[in-house]
């Protein structure tokens, strides 16, 4: 049996033997993914059973539970940490740094112990937004988006909640860094960038998002805290300050954000469709460049958050329009994986359920996002629960089903083993069943007027919020069954071989299972592209000790 | 150990041979990765100049008449001294680069001693204006003092922003310090100088910073003291 990065491993410092040491100085990129991954689904089910707390606060009119003070605080928390500690740093902190070096052949990042390092700073930064539950006077109760002039103004602990998003806007900015030169510097010989993986053009376009919008947000949160502790007056109506200024800036960051989430996970869904389908990718070129169009446009659409904040109208115009276009590559991308799976030979594994659910709860996220980038549709919607529904549809029912399916997907490559897919799919189908009941009614309510973030609400909106708790409950059952299955593959499954999945790509070529401490025995000379299928079957095939191709 | 680092070969079905680029011994990849952590400060000071030219509509007039009142003489002395830093900065490099260490050491002291002046001279200037009631959450920029909003806003800007860039000047002094004991260290040598080059980068893009900051808020206002417009 050969040694596997489990058993040994590069520190940053020293050569430590103790393995929790090991563990906590490691710079290999694997061992890296997996404790992000940890920290990561810890945090989020955190915010799951605070979100959880909001909907039992919520199953009747009037309070039950909780006061009000107590609910902004709830869906603020909420929103920190799904939103800065979860699903920003999400796909890339984790798959991108498993998986992206063993597709593109190399050894580890570009800068290994700067990876380390940024994992630091990223607990820092879980740590610093975490501890005002404790110092200070509770935590903040601005929502996510610390929208002035309430957060300049607000007792709460704001100003922890600032620097922490402000240090985890850091880890990002250098995770971002660390795969750009990665992907420029490290990829094997003769691997173009037309012959990269697509879940690599999902890092590079995500890279350079977190590289170019992060700063902005940085320093916009900078000048917040300048603002609230130093008075500088540029926030402050009282000093001739303008509050819907940080609401641009903010958003500047914040919507290119939202991309920053999907790219990778549409990534992960285009590794998937043709592993499952059998079938080489239709329209790879669309694909890649599309991710990269949706990186570039997603920077000039922010003002459609800001349609009902007196902008002016050739603005509001002109916004909703580059919303429009928006959709146009992400449209693109949803026919390729559909024309993809057409005459294919298609295999129902887990993997590819949880991609093909997402087909439908994505399109139906997209699809009403583009009903309220419409100016007039807007205004009756904006801050109901319809954008709510929407927001999740895209984000929980897109970015986090896709980083499942990537779970599913890349587990036997992690930790060499199988999971029980028929306990597997339960998983899936409770989750997908319990997704939809818990968001499909808030897009009536809020059509309806229900409006977000409130403690309280008219008794004629009972009903849907009755229905969202019943969702809520099937989908949590759902979320803990899968993770039982995942631990209980981990800890006692069976060992899975290097390729279960008859996959093409590189990560899917590794001497032994789980991969070794530095990756492929040797690098191999890329002469083919990411996905060729032969009658169902993969073409590509090495000698895996020397990385010579012997088909 | 990056030093004894021998690059793999990858052969291709044809038998070429092609060398393959490992993380380690990157100088192409150590210096992209900077440049492109050099985006990220433009970003950020870009994104306050966008905030400071958005006030500057609003208030044109203000903006002119609190610029003037900033003290050009330091100002500009400042101006000269960093660009010279800049100057020395390089030529420090270049020497490390033919494998003069020693003056590639004794210009990185003359940057060193550049920046200290840099920034003793920036501390006279708050000190004046401190004097003169204008600091944050000091006499005429409290909100209930009736300084014009206009200029209220410049002021709270250039102080957040000349503070910030003074931030950068000492993490640069910081940097260059750190860069002597690598030197001293042999970590840093003719053969191996990607940190030095990293930071030379960062120093130019601390003078660059300046370059626009200094026109932006200290010769707006030009135009009432030189007669001109």
């Amino acid at each position: 049996m050969s040694k596997s990065y489990f058993d040994e491993t590069h520190c940053a410092i020293g050569h430590p033997k103790s393995t929790i040491m090991q563990w906590l100085l490691t710079i290999d990129h694997k061992r890296i993914g997996i404790m992000y991954a940890a920290v990561m689904f810890f945090f989020f089910f955190i915010a799951v059973s605070t979100a959880f707390l909001m909907r039992l606060e919520l199953f009747a009119p009037g309070a039950q539970y909780i006061d009000g003070d107590t609910f902004n605080q709830a869906f603020t928390l909420h929103g920190v940490i799904m939103i800065f500690l979860f699903i920003v740093p999400g796909i890339p902190a984790i798959f991108g740094n498993i998986v992206m070096p063993l597709m593109i052949g190399a050894k580890d990042v570009s800068f290994p112990r700067l990876n380390w390092f940024t994992f630091w700073l990223y607990i820092i930064g879980c740590l610093i937004a975490v501890s005002s539950l404790w110092v200070g006077n509770g935590f903040a109760d601005t929502g996510w988006t610390f929208y002035a002039p309430y957060s300049l103004t607000t007792g709460t602990n704001v100003i922890f909640t600032l620097v922490a998003a402000f240090v985890l806007g850091m880890a990002s900015i250098l995770t971002g860094l660390n795969f750009l030169v990665t992907i420029h510097r490290l990829r094997a010989p003769g691997m173009t960038f037309f012959k990269m993986p697509l879940f690599v053009w999902g890092i590079y376009a995500t890279a350079w998002i977190q590289l170019l919008a992060t700063p902005v947000v940085g320093i916009t949160l900078i000048l917040a805290i300048m603002e609230k502790y130093f008075g500088i007056g540029i926030f402050d109506p009282a000093k001739g300050g303008d509050p819907v200024l940080f609401e641009h800036l903010f958003w500047i960051y914040s919507h290119p954000a939202v991309y920053l989430m999907i790219l990778p996970a549409f990534g992960i869904m285009s590794e998937i469709i043709p592993v499952f389908s059998r079938r080489e990718i239709f329209g790879y070129r669309t694909i890649a460049l599309s991710s990269a169009s949706i990186a570039g446009i997603g920077y000039l659409v922010w003002g459609h958050h800001l349609y009902t904040s007196g902008m002016a109208d050739i603005a509001k115009t002109i916004f909703s329009f580059l919303t429009f276009f928006v959709a146009i590559p992400t449209g693109i991308k949803f026919y390729d994986w559909i024309a993809t799976m057409y005459k294919g030979k298609i295999v129902l594994s887990t993997p590819m359920l949880w991609a093909l659910g997402t087909i439908i709860t994505f399109t139906i996220g997209g699809l009403t996002g583009v009903t309220i980038a419409m100016i007039g549709v807007d205004i009756h919607l904006q801050d109901t629960y319809y954008t709510v529904a929407h927001f999740h549809y895209a984000m929980l029912g897109g970015v986090v089903f896709l980083l499942f399916a990537g779970m599913h997907y890349w587990f036997p490559l992690v930790t060499g083993k199988m999971y029980n897919e028929k306990h597997a799919k339960i998983a899936f189908y409770l989750n997908f069943v319990g997704f939809n009941v818990l968001w499909f009614p808030m897009f009536i309510a809020g059509y309806y007027g229900m409006p977000r973030r409130y403690f309280d609400y008219l008794p004629e909106f009972e009903i849907y919020h009755q229905i969202s708790f019943v969702g809520a409950v099937i989908f949590i059952v759902g979320l803990v069954y899968m993770f039982v299955v995942l631990l209980k593959g981990w800890k006692s499954g069976e060992a899975s071989g290097t390729n279960p999945w008859h996959a093409t790509t590189l990560e899917w070529h590794m001497p032994s299972s789980p991969p070794p401490l530095e990756n492929h025995s040797k690098v191999p000379y890329v002469d083919f592209n990411p996905y060729e299928y032969h009658h169902g079957e993969p073409v590509v095939k090495f000698n895996y000790e020397t990385m010579k191709r012997i088909d | 150990m990056s030093h004894e680092y021998i690059p793999e070969i990858a052969v291709d079905r044809d038998g070429n041979e092609h060398e393959v680029q490992g993380w380690q011994d990157d100088f192409y990849g150590g210096k992209l990765g900077f440049w492109l952590f050099m985006f990220t400060e433009v970003l950020m000071f870009g994104a306050m100049f966008m905030v400071l030219a958005y006030y500057n509509t609003l208030h044109p007039n203000e903006f002119i008449e609190a610029s003037a009142s900033l003290n050009r003489l330091l100002g500009g002395i400042n101006t000269v001294i960093l660009l010279v830093s800049a100057l020395t900065m390089g030529l420090g490099l270049l020497k490390m680069r033919v494998g003069d260490v020693k003056g590639a050491k004794l210009m990185i002291w003359a940057t060193i001693l550049l920046a200290v002046a840099f920034l003793i001279i920036k501390g006279f200037e708050w000190t004046a204006e401190y004097n003169h009631g204008i600091f944050l959450m000091h006499g005429e920029m409290l909100p209930e003092s009736g300084m014009a909003f206009g200029k209220k806003l410049f002021f709270g800007m250039y102080f957040s922003m000349t503070g910030l860039h003074g931030v950068h000047i000492i993490i640069g002094i910081g940097l260059m310090i750190w860069l002597l004991k690598r030197i001293n260290a042999g970590k840093v040598s003719p053969e191996h100088h990607i940190l030095y080059w990293n930071i030379a980068l960062y120093w130019d893009i601390v003078h660059l910073i300046w370059v626009f900051v200094f026109p932006y808020y200290y010769m707006i206002g030009a135009g009432g003291v030189t007669g001109g417009h």
